[in-house]
């Protein structure tokens, strides 16, 4: 049995109306659940770029790339590990206001960990924090001992260490 | 030099047609004929009525045949497609009649069958709001398509077109499905076509490596024992003639998958016979015996592989493949040479050396011997009192010289059918491999009638998939299509039926069919019918069927619970092959 691990799965794409639905039916015909997605634009105009993160066997995610590369819009589809890559993950707290004064500890937590307040009102005040996913769990644990009134963690972007040469391939699709 | 210049001139005549004013709907027809199209099949309804409006305008250019049923229109698409290598077309209406074709594309997706599937849709501004026979077509097609679109402007119709027929069959061919809103259909705009000749983010056929093919070279030269494995790549690829080059040259014995029959004569010297589940004895159990095994145009279906773990284990693999996404998939490659398989094969052939394999020939010929003996004189000539599908099958090649295209539906006479029929022309076997689809023969063999009208077209169905589509036969009725149809009735689901005895202790849970009275039935449709149960009429029933100029049906009562065999049983390795 080959341990499954996580992996990060970037796509290119043109930007097409069901392209998502067709990418994902590739995942769920194999059961397997996406931990988190993420789609944008790339660095070239107009190509759209998905960030899969996915817990699986090597082996498999080979295969996998190989059924997403196979789509007519998919420029190209490549898997990383962690190493590989340089990743993040963005997170926002709804947090009451009040704490914000009452609470000394919460002041140290935000400066200590890095998080910017993103605004403050009457009512609540909203914390950003970009990282990693261990530095966001403990930021939740830490919060959460006061009480969160929202919690929202996006799902994971990366880029690699490597060149993807994207823009070498569509000269070549071109040709 | 003039014939630069007469391509130009071609090209700016493309470029430069007027642009006209025209609707949604008569550019849909317009681009049909743009790509060739002769024949469609389908079903007209309310959401796609503006393009039959046109049809019927157009109907001296463009045949429609009205099936009985869309499911009908995509086989018949299929079997138009297998025989002609040209893209099928089918035609729906929006909801129920989009829904009822995708069965015909999961088919052709599987088996790599090059189709455009044409649907209306709710006009655009209803879109989502459950309006009257609304559904996600694209959202319920996307697993089963190449590619697909839904158009809800005009404008696109050209573009999108040209791109679907040009996806549909280039590369690793496949269906592609396009959803026309009715606003789009009746929208006037200026229309120019435009042949499509590349998509940028899509690469048809995937470079061969010279270096890929210098290793494979060296590696089959070196062989002892190789064996070749081909499949619906070579039809796929027009290589039938490379790779008989290939066989002769370097005399490797030859076997192939279900769908890559009738590539190569069934008689010629080195075609050992069928890789499979109830493929040749031979093929099978020397899989796990040759040194070099060389896989072209095939996926290892697991059909053909039987326990992965057991499969080929001892042997080098080389993978002649269009699509990357086929090589390790199932089973891991020495040496994968990507690319077009006449391509490949053309460029290897001055690398290989000429030779012989008597040895390791006569070692398949020598399990053909056990196999005749045990399973294959029994099947052709038998002793029995109860007739055989496989005598049924012998004295169709007796009649038709083994030029007919054969059409067979999915079990056991589908099995029967082609380890027996003989073949002597590409694209001869049109049958349901990859999807295993109950019902594909009778719709499939209209199309492929109609393809290849001087062809004879014999449709070889078991009584269970008959039933699955029966109605076509108003379509052979309206059309009045020549084709010959053999339903081999054993008045059983036999496949299961012979499963549930060999690993249900013959529970036979709903497999017994109690059937009509199939020739009123075809008589009803008035089509030239009879029925044979005896071994005496058979022959003769057979030359009444091959001399009809018109259609024919033909019931066989054969032996109820007759088996397929050689097996290899569901999890087995191909070499653990059964007999009996």
């Amino acid at each position: 049995m080959e341990i499954k691990e996580l992996f990060t799965v970037s796509i290119y794409t043109e930007n097409h109306i069901g392209l998502l639905n067709r990418i994902s039916a590739i995942f769920q015909r194999r059961h397997i659940n996406i931990e988190s997605l993420n789609t944008s634009v790339s660095e070239i105009e107009g190509v759209s770029r998905f960030t899969i993160l996915v817990k699986m066997t090597e082996k498999e995610v080979k295969k996998i790339i190989g059924q997403i590369e196979k789509q007519v819009e998919v420029i190209k589809a490549f898997y990383h590990t962690d190493d590989q890559t340089i990743y993040q993950e963005s997170c926002l707290f709804k947090i009451k206001s009040d704490l914000l004064f009452e609470e000394r500890q919460i002041q140290n937590i935000i400066k200590d960990s890095n998080a910017r307040i993103v605004t403050v009102n009457k009512v609540f005040f909203v914390l950003e924090k970009s990282g990693r996913r261990n530095e966001i769990e403990l930021l939740h644990r830490e919060l959460s001992v006061f009480g969160i009134m929202q919690f929202v963690r996006s799902g994971r972007i990366a880029v690699t260490k490597d060149e993807m040469k994207i823009t070498e391939m569509l000269a070549a699709f071109n040709n | 030099m003039i014939m630069e210049e007469l391509q130009t001139m071609k090209k700016k005549i493309y470029l430069e047609q007027p642009k006209e004013r025209i609707s949604g709907s008569e550019a849909v027809v317009r681009c049909l004929l743009a790509e060739g199209v002769d024949i469609i099949y389908g079903y007209p309804g309310g959401a796609i009525m503006p393009v039959y409006d046109e049809l019927y305008k157009y109907q001296n250019e463009i045949h429609h045949v009205l099936t009985r049923h869309e499911q009908g229109a995509t086989h018949a698409a299929q079997g138009y497609a297998r025989i002609s290598g040209k893209v099928g077309v089918a035609m729906a209406t929006s909801g129920p009649g989009a829904t009822n074709l995708i069965t015909g594309i999961a088919d052709a997706q599987i088996d790599s069958t090059p189709m455009v599937c044409i649907t209306g849709q709710v006009a655009s501004h209803l879109l989502g709001s459950d309006a009257f026979q609304e559904t996600d077509i694209v959202g319920i097609s996307t697993p089963v398509t190449k590619w697909n679109h839904q158009i809800t402007n005009a404008t696109e119709i050209p573009e999108v077109i040209a791109k679907a027929f040009y996806i549909a069959r280039s590369g690793r061919p496949g269906p592609v499905l396009i959803d026309i809103t009715k606003d789009a259909q009746f929208e006037e705009f200026d229309f120019q076509y435009k042949k499509c000749d590349g998509v940028r983010s899509y690469l048809p056929v995937p470079k061969t490596e010279k270096a890929s093919l210098d290793q494979a070279a060296e590696m089959i030269n070196s062989a002892k024992k190789p064996m070749i494995v081909w499949g619906q790549g070579v039809i796929l690829a027009h290589a039938e003639e490379e790779l008989k080059s290939m066989m002769e040259k370097t005399g490797i014995p030859a076997a192939w998958t279900i769908l890559g029959a009738s590539a190569i004569s069934t008689s010629h010297p080195l075609n050992i016979g069928m890789v499979g589940m109830h493929g040749n004895y031979a093929p099978n159990v020397l899989t796990n015996d040759c040194d070099v095994l060389i896989a072209i145009g095939m996926r290892f279906d697991d059909r053909v592989t039987g326990k992965l773990d057991e499969y080929a284990k001892q042997a080098k693999i080389i993978h002649f493949e269009i699509d990357p996404a086929e090589v390790d998939k199932n089973v891991k490659t020495n040496v994968a040479v990507l690319g077009d398989a006449k391509e490949s094969l053309t460029q290897i052939l001055p690398l290989l050396e000429t030779k012989t394999h008597h040895s390791w020939l006569k070692k398949f010929k020598d399990l053909y011997a056990i196999e005749f003996e045990k399973v294959i004189k029994n099947d052709l000539h038998p002793t029995k009192d109860g007739l055989t599908m496989g005598e049924v099958l012998n004295e169709i090649n007796t009649q038709s010289g083994g030029k007919a295209a054969i059409v067979s539906d999915v079990g056991q006479h589908q099995m029967i059918t082609c380890r027996y029929a003989d073949f002597n022309v590409s694209k001869s076997n049109i049958t349901s491999g990859g999807l295993g689809t109950m019902g594909f023969a009778l719709p499939a063999a209209i199309g492929a009638k109609m393809a290849a009208p001087n062809r004879e077209v014999i449709a070889i169905i078991g009584d269970g998939g008959y039933q699955m589509t029966i109605q076509e036969l108003g379509t052979i009725f309206q059309q009045k299509t020549a084709v010959k149809i053999v339903v081999l009735n054993n008045d059983f689901l036999g496949m299961v039926r012979q499963w549930q005895q060999l690993f249900f202790d013959k529970r036979y849970a709903s497999t017994e069919m109690t059937n009509p009275d199939f020739v009123a039935i075809a008589k009803g449709y008035q089509i030239q019918a009879r029925r044979v149960s005896e071994r005496k009429d058979l022959g003769s029933a057979i030359e009444e069927m091959m001399k009809s100029q018109d259609a024919y049906f033909l019931e066989v009562c054969v032996e109820k619970e007759d088996n397929v065999f050689p097996m290899v049983p569901s999890g087995a390795s191909v070499s653990d092959i059964r007999l009996e």
